[in-house]
């Protein structure tokens, strides 16, 4: 294994845990929908049981997204982390409502009251997808810093990363293109939540509702979505000169990746049309309950080789748009070789990981939730 | 260019500590019901019985309440070492974020899988699954205590790296060094059997409560919960006192500044003393100065050798000898003084932008001679930013009493266990409503005895984020410090209202009390 394939295997396995993070959105998506889509408080509790069996799994792929990232390359974590501190800390925060919302909302003594654990979650329910999808859509439109790895021998300021904007983060949120990714992502959050209830509850009304509700939501997904993609392989993009690592603006930099990249651009599209196939399939046939499958197969494999376009082919994946060379490539921001090769060999069991966690959820999912379900005591 | 301010460096440190702080209210809890609702599903699973199902999903009940804010917590320090501590996460990410990235792929998801399956399982499953899936929570929760706690150790004894130049970061060189240091391992086992004491007091504390109100409905349910955690307790706080035994020995070695303020010791000795009790002076100002550092204390003579040398005739240096060095080391070399270790400090860190200068010139010769120099002085690196000598002295009151508090009261709960069993076996403990009193009044005390522990840790580390190696105030962000103000007091907010409902759901949980 050469060092080169390991920056490179780490970077797939950092866009594979987005993939599967953005497809857990889902969680959030169908948060986001608890005070509008449900017509009675059982509907709701369906919801709530429904997401609330999946919740950990959403938070546990986060954890370990930031984890992998630390571990694979740090200097993102130091640079984007600590640099675009509000942007992070505004998730964080609404992670924290998320939390604790679905044990304590139902709780008697639970100090609040039902109505503001509900409202927590449809806070987490709209910011999450939002600001994760505008953070992403960053890789690609770029971010105000500077490295300097020569501060540390500094006695007054030995900081390596420095952020320009003293909106630290928030400024990302006024980038049209930024705000567009973190719109589609709110919805296709919304639509998976949406699919994911089609199969998992059984309640007729709640159903019909639901199935309406993915028109208006599918229809504002694809939109933004395609502004955002569109633009994104018409833009200058930042590349890296592979002898020198120059980081120089490259016209049609996200098109030329993707046209030089064969494989990920026939997943890519694969992706794309699962999740297509997924949402205008269960929209057009009342019986199919299967659309999570397809549009959540899809959104993990469309998200994952979006990153890679931000990342491969000689690109630099956290652009900074204040210090071209301070731009975090895969070469310059990574860990060690032997630490990567470490951390290759955990890497291995990951596959054991998906087979049990896939194995305990079909256990699970065995039947669908009904009003039954609600009297059991550990039901939210 | 303008000096980092310190009081960003305060900030950030109160924030990393509040969420700590809160982090360890609620997972040792989970850490401790985790052992004990699983023995108690296993004599489920063995006798068939009904009632012990209906007990075992009681304690897991509470569980569940703690395990979510457990998670939350835990998710903003994971983050908080980026968002706050971004230098640090560069200058040694190569070695600190494995540990994190493995725990979330060994531990987290199988903690998020099983708990879901214990939780919503119970008709979906076999018994023996549903089991499995029991103890796997447990053991998920305790392979990620593993893998954080070996972190926080690699803070304490860096090993198995080298720091490389070209990249202005330590890099790992060696992960079973990481994996398995002596402190990491001392750690991991009293860290979590002290959760596991926390768990066995909360058991019998809250049966007891059920006796002290004479709950008939509940009086076996109690009896058989107290009798498993009371033993669970015993064992526990038993192997607390060893391995907390073995976790002074290796301060001892590895940071003996810290075991000095634990022990308020300024003037080194041969057969040094214990303070088993003793009252600082507060007009001790200054390390150096000949004022009496104690008011009152009770010695053990030689005590204080054999824990750190397992010799009573052992010398141990104090606060002192170690900023003036001149003591013969273990290893027959002299010690330098804090003043000497500055300077080889500040050589190293000139060596090092001299060779990446050199580096950037393409001058090789001179690249190669600032290369050794700082190779010859890499291991007082740290140093290099010390500004005085006496900032190397941690709080030694804080350290002194909370290590004296942590130590206090577990010798007491090794007596509570043992009386406690005692009554459950020999006497009618439904009826001994002062016993019933002292057990819930110790609850509290377990939490106290576990946040000492981490103060004697945390705050006897400083002024140190790695021992003699990177300073506290190197490993900040670059922001301001009404950002993190802002920040710090949302949390306090977030995790003091998550504290009062949960505490007022479990009072509610407990009040209604299992389903029997």
């Amino acid at each position: 294994m050469t060092y080169s394939f390991l920056q490179q295997y780490w970077w797939f396995i950092v866009s594979l845990l987005a993939g599967l993070l953005v497809f857990l959105l889902f969680v959030q998506g169908g948060n986001s929908l608890l005070l509008t889509l449900p017509k009675s408080d059982t509907q709701r509790r369906l919801m709530i049981n429904s997401t609330g069996r999946k919740w950990e799994f959403t938070f546990t792929t986060l954890v370990t997204f930031g984890g992998a990232f630390f571990a694979s390359f740090p200097l993102f974590y130091s640079t984007s982390f600590g640099g675009a501190y509000w942007l992070w800390m505004i998730l964080l925060f609404s992670f924290v409502l998320q939390a604790v919302s679905y044990e304590f909302r139902a709780k008697a003594g639970n100090l609040l009251g039902e109505k503001v654990y509900h409202v927590f979650l449809v806070i987490n329910g709209i910011i999450a997808p939002l600001l994760l999808g505008g953070a992403v859509s960053t890789f690609f439109t770029g971010s105000g810093f500077v490295v300097n790895k020569d501060n540390i021998s500094s006695q007054f300021q030995p900081i390596i990363s420095q952020w320009s904007s003293s909106w630290h983060g928030l400024e990302a949120l006024v980038n049209p293109w930024n705000i567009s990714l973190g719109i589609a992502v709110l919805f296709l959050a919304r639509v998976l939540a949406e699919l994911y209830f089609i199969n998992d509850i059984n309640e007729r009304q709640l159903q019909n509702n639901t199935r309406r509700r993915l028109w208006s939501d599918g229809l504002a997904f694809l939109i933004f979505f395609l502004i955002w993609f569109v633009h994104m392989l018409l833009m200058d993009g930042f590349a890296v000169d592979s002898t020198t690592g120059e980081v120089i603006m490259e016209p049609y930099k996200y098109l030329h990746n993707l046209l030089a990249m064969p494989l990920v651009m026939v997943i890519l599209l694969v992706g794309v049309v699962l999740v297509l196939f997924g949402l205008l399939r269960t929209l057009a046939k009342p019986d199919f309950e299967k659309g999570i499958w397809y549009s959540g197969v899809g959104t993990v494999l469309t998200v994952t080789m979006l990153l890679l376009l931000a990342g491969y082919n000689h690109t630099a994946y956290y652009p900074s748009t204040t210090s071209l060379q301070s731009s975090l490539t895969l070469e310059n921001s990574c860990s060690s070789e032997f630490t990567l090769t470490t951390m290759f060999y955990v890497s291995l069991l990951v596959p054991f990981v998906l087979a049990y966690i896939v194995y305990a959820w079909r256990k699970i999912n065995n039947r669908k939730i009904d009003a039954s379900e609600l009297m059991d005591e550990h039901a939210y | 260019m303008e000096n980092i301010d310190m009081s960003l460096i305060d900030w950030s440190r109160a924030q990393f500590a509040l969420t700590a702080i809160y982090h360890w209210i609620f997972v040792p809890l989970t850490l401790g019901l985790a052992l004990v609702m699983a023995i108690m599903e296993t004599i489920y699973y063995r006798t068939k019985s009904d009632f012990w199902k209906q007990t075992a999903k009681f304690w897991q009940t509470i569980f569940g309440i703690n395990f979510a804010v457990g998670v939350a917590t835990g998710l903003i320090l994971e983050f908080e070492f980026g968002t706050n501590w971004s230098n640090y996460s560069w200058f040694v990410g190569d070695i600190f974020g494995a540990p994190l990235a493995i725990e979330g792929i060994v531990a987290f998801f199988m903690e998020a899988t099983f708990v879901a399956v214990m939780f919503f399982g119970w008709n979906k499953v076999s018994r023996g699954f549903h089991l499995a899936s029991t103890w796997l929570t447990g053991i998920g929760a305790t392979i990620s205590a593993w893998w954080i706690l070996v972190a926080n150790s690699w803070m304490q004894y860096p090993v198995g790296m080298e720091f490389n130049p070209d990249t202005a970061r330590n890099e790992m060189v060696d992960f079973m060094a990481v994996a398995f240091s002596p402190m990491a391992v001392n750690k991991f086992c009293h860290t979590v059997l002290s959760g596991w004491v926390l768990g066995a007091l909360f058991v019998v504390g809250v049966s007891c409560w059920y006796l002290l109100k004479n709950r008939d409905k509940e009086k076996e349910f109690a009896l058989g919960s107290i009798k498993i955690a009371a033993w669970t307790g015993l064992v526990a706080a038993g192997l607390c006192a060893l391995t907390g035994d073995g976790a002074g020995y290796e301060v001892a070695q590895r940071q003996p500044m810290k075991l000095a303020a634990m022990e308020g010791y300024y003037e080194g000795e041969a057969g040094a003393g214990l303070v088993a009790f003793g009252i600082l002076n507060p007009d001790k100002e200054c390390p150096t100065d000949s004022v009496d550092p104690f008011l009152f204390r009770i010695e053990v003579p030689h005590m204080l050798s054999i824990l750190a040398e397992r010799d009573p005739e052992a010398f141990v240096p104090g606060i002192k000898n170690i900023l003036e060095g001149g003591y013969t080391q273990k290893d027959g070399t002299v010690a330098l003084s804090v003043e000497e270790k500055m300077e080889r400090g500040r050589k190293a860190i000139v060596a090092f932008s001299n060779y990446r200068t050199a580096k950037a010139e393409g001058d090789t010769a001179t690249a190669v001679a600032a290369r050794q120099t700082l190779d010859e002085n890499m291991p007082y690196f740290g140093y290099g930013y010390i500004k005085n000598a006496e900032d190397v002295v941690p709080n030694v009151p804080l350290t002194f009493y909370m290590f004296r508090i942590m130590v206090m009261l577990g010798g007491y709960f090794i007596l509570f266990f043992m009386v406690m069993l005692f009554f459950v076996y020999k006497k009618d403990l439904s009826r001994m409503k002062w016993m019933h009193w002292i057990a819930l009044l110790t609850i509290p005390l377990g939490y106290i005895a576990g946040q000492a522990g981490w103060a004697v840790a945390e705050c006897g580390r400083q002024p140190w984020v790695i021992q003699d190696m990177l300073p506290t105030n190197v490993a900040v962000s670059q922001l301001s410090t009404s950002s993190v103000q802002l920040t710090f007091f949302i949390f306090l907010f977030l995790f003091t209202v998550m504290l009062i409902a949960e505490i007022g759901i479990m009072c509610k949980t407990i009040k209604k009390g299992p389903k029997l």
